[in-house]
């Protein structure tokens, strides 16, 4: 089976490849790319005139709900939301019930995402045992199950020693230590950014210290140890800086963000919004610009959806009662574009944040137009207009602060190894380069 | 009373109130503080109209004063104290509150322990909401009796010195209470231990002070917050002795205030902790029991203006 994309903008980060062209598809691998490359007859033709075809998405930080809780989340339905969101891999965090700190529940996830065949689904081994902080989990024997990388997901690894240990015995298996960065004593009991919204709100406030003091310590071990360090959805513009530092002494340091983070402000909040209550909270607009500001220079690395799904019963309920966190699967690009559309960042250099980028630090051979790779692509209308729709998600939570956003730039058609794994209702034709 | 047209559907806050409608609150109210002292006290300006309190934290002075204020005014008053698990507390509001609108109240009455539950509930219901205290947000009635209790000893609330002294930070009573003195042009300082005044609280119009006697300098009314005792364990300030001994309110202290300074407290008082006993109990110095008194009062004047809004008619 032969499959041409033909007349597409071929976007590829990982080469600056930004030209019209034709992609070939044999076997579920790109078999060829290039302006000169010539459909054979008996190809099946998709015709891309007008759109973009990319790489899939590689998305670094993804919850999901399965085992434990599938009603927020299950691999299924992340699947789907994924595909719709042109994401061809995602890795999800290990913070399900039970916590993915054995080799039994990395199995248990590989079986579900086979089962599902949609999107490649990898996993983090928990840094601790239940990710509760204190005794390191089988890291090695993870690694072998196939861990992409190590952390205890939505918590942060509090204690100095442990940390230490962890970064330095991940070391020895070569794969990547990622923090939430934030001092959990300072965060205690808070709910959103520490400031004047907060005081009008009654509610109480998560100092921006408590990003920068963790960042801060494990960046000294870092520094002792020699290890992998990755920084999760930075929040704050001294946390940018930090890492900015950081890289320029040599640390082997990387970070992402997450899009509200860039998108969104405290000022979201507004009058007690759970949907925009995360964690880290949404901070300031000059820690939004300075976000941005770290996207551009290559300071932040990736850009991740952060995907949090919560039902409603963990999202109607006063704001001190509800759980953080917003699903992203379904709006990571759209988003992401934004910073395009505004003149902050070029495309090519916004798309590596979420493909090659990511894969290469969690070390997966994805995320670029290669001849040989598997053909996990997406075609996107760079420039369609339309208006976010969470009621129309995929996803099985519909906890969206985008919700109702007009945006720029949609996802058309999400191929996984040579299957198209979505298909758009709209039309392929149309689009406008 | 038939031309008053109030515009809010619901009463969540002082925050969003203009000037002019906080004193129309108080004008109306000046009539309900004469009612209330008549022998028959009840009018029938809400008869037909159920008014259900729904506390969700407990609260003895607050509820008896909304329950009293719309039996006054003729209407119905049901209480319904919710029990409330700390884990299970943000299903059961919204399921309560679902359940209680189903029987068609016109007003439902809540606090909750809980910052924005009122507005959570106010989205879903279809009649007015009045916040009677919620988490460490907002205490919109206790700020207009406050107001009342002032107005009607000083005359006025613009240019009025006003000291908010003590645990500013967990208080929905301090934050009501600047959002309104600030909008009727008093000058409010908020006055505590650094552990116990939240950021940015300049933001909101006010000067803040550690010290109690430069923060009481000159001050018409001086107004003592509660400082719950699990608080001063340790967690914000070290003991109940080093709090009264640094920001308690004696007499001796109060002599840095204006000769004819008020001293206000939404009650219930720990005396010896925020306020020593002879302060609280001297007539002549201490609204207190003003502040009980008009609380009826303004209870009356704000479900009698809600009950004009179009949409609660």
């Amino acid at each position: 089976m032969l499959t041409a994309f033909t007349h597409a903008r071929l976007l590829d980060p990982a080469k600056e490849r930004d030209e019209i062209g034709v992609l070939l598809v044999e076997g579920g691998k790109i078999a060829a790319i290039g302006p000169d490359v010539a459909p054979p007859d008996s190809a099946r033709i998709i015709d891309c005139t007008g759109l973009c075809l990319a790489p899939g998405l590689v998305d670094m930080r993804v919850a999901v709900g399965e085992p434990g809780e599938e009603q927020r989340e299950t691999i299924l339905s992340a699947s789907r939301a994924a595909a719709a969101g042109g994401i061809t891999a995602f890795a999800m965090l290990p913070n399900t019930s039970p916590v993915l700190d054995d080799i039994a529940g990395l199995e248990f996830i590989a079986r579900r995402a086979r089962e599902a065949k949609l999107v490649k689904i990898f996993a983090y081994g928990a840094v601790t045992k239940g990710a509760a902080g204190r005794d390191l989990a089988e890291m090695g024997l993870l690694a072998e199950a196939g861990a992409v990388g190590f952390t205890d997901g939505v918590h942060a690894i509090g204690d100095a020693l442990t940390m230490r240990r962890a970064l330095s015995y991940a070391k020895g298996f070569g794969k990547v230590l990622v923090q939430h960065p934030e001092e959990a004593s300072l965060a205690a009991g808070g709910q959103m950014n520490e400031g004047e919204i907060a005081t009008r709100l009654g509610l109480a406030g998560i100092p921006r210290a408590a990003e920068i003091i963790m960042l801060e310590r494990d960046l000294r071990l870092v520094a002792l140890t020699g290890g992998r360090y990755h920084a999760a959805h930075l929040s704050t513009a001294e946390g940018v800086e930090l890492i900015r530092v950081a890289k320029s002494e040599g640390l082997r340091v990387t970070c992402d963000v997450a899009p509200p983070y860039f998108a969104l402000t405290e000022v979201d909040v507004g009058d007690y919004r759970t949907f925009a209550k995360l964690s880290p909270p949404l901070r300031t607009d000059d820690d939004r610009r300075a976000i941005i500001a770290g996207l551009a220079d290559f300071t932040i690395d990736a850009i991740a959806s952060d995907h949090a799904p919560q039902d409603q019963d963990a999202k109607r309920v006063p704001f001190a009662a509800a759980a953080p966190g917003v699903v992203g699967l379904e709006t990571l690009l759209p988003i992401a574009l934004e910073l395009y559309h505004k003149g902050e960042i070029g495309l090519l250099d916004l798309l590596a944040r979420m493909t090659v980028i990511p894969a290469g630090i969690l070390g997966l051979p994805m995320g670029r137009l290669k001849i040989g790779a598997a053909a996990d692509l997406m075609v996107f209308d760079l420039n369609r207009p339309w208006v976010i729709d969470s009621g129309a998600f995929c996803s099985k939570s519909k906890n969206s602060p985008f919700d109702k956003r007009p945006v720029l730039g949609k996802v058309l058609m999400t191929m996984v190894d040579g299957r198209i794994v979505y298909q758009s209702e709209e039309t392929l034709h149309a689009g406008a380069y | 009373m038939s031309d008053i047209v109030w515009p809010h559907r619901h009463l969540l806050g002082i925050e969003g109130l203009s000037a002019a409608e906080i004193t129309a609150v108080l004008d109306l109210s000046e009539t309900y503080v004469e009612q209330n002292r008549r022998a028959d006290k009840r009018s029938r300006e809400l008869a037909g109209r159920t008014i259900m309190n729904l506390f969700f934290e407990d609260s003895t002075r607050t509820r008896t004063s909304f329950e009293l204020a719309g039996k006054r005014l003729g209407g119905d008053v049901l209480n319904m104290s919710v029990s409330s698990s700390s884990v299970k507390k943000g299903e059961t509001l919204l399921d309560t509150a679902m359940t209680l609108n189903a029987m068609n109240p016109d007003f439902l009455i809540v606090r909750h322990s809980l910052s924005g539950a009122p507005k959570l509930l106010a989205d879903k219901v279809n009649c007015a909401v009045i916040n009677a205290g919620d988490g460490t947000h907002e205490h919109p009635t206790q700020a207009l009796l406050d107001a009342l209790s002032i107005r009607r000893r000083k005359g006025r609330l613009a240019g009025l010195s006003v000291a908010i002294c003590g645990d500013i930070l967990h208080s929905r009573v301090a934050r009501s209470n600047i959002h309104l003195l600030v909008t009727m042009g008093a000058h409010v300082r908020v006055v505590g231990p650094p552990t116990l005044i939240p950021t940015a609280i300049d933001r909101m119009g006010v000067d803040v002070f550690h010290d109690m006697d430069a923060g009481l300098r000159d001050a018409d009314i001086v107004m003592m917050l509660r400082l719950q005792s699990e608080r001063m364990s340790g967690r914000f300030v070290p003991s109940s002795r080093e709090y009264f001994h640094f920001h308690g309110l004696t007499f001796d202290r109060l002599k840095a205030a204006k000769p004819d300074a008020l001293i206000m407290h939404p009650g219930p008082m720990n005396r010896g902790v925020e306020i020593d006993s002879e302060v609280a109990d001297d007539i002549g110095r201490s609204l207190i029991l003003d502040q009980v008194e008009f609380g009826v009062a303004v209870r009356m004047a704000c479900l009698r203006l809600l009950a004009s809004t179009r949409a609660n008619a």
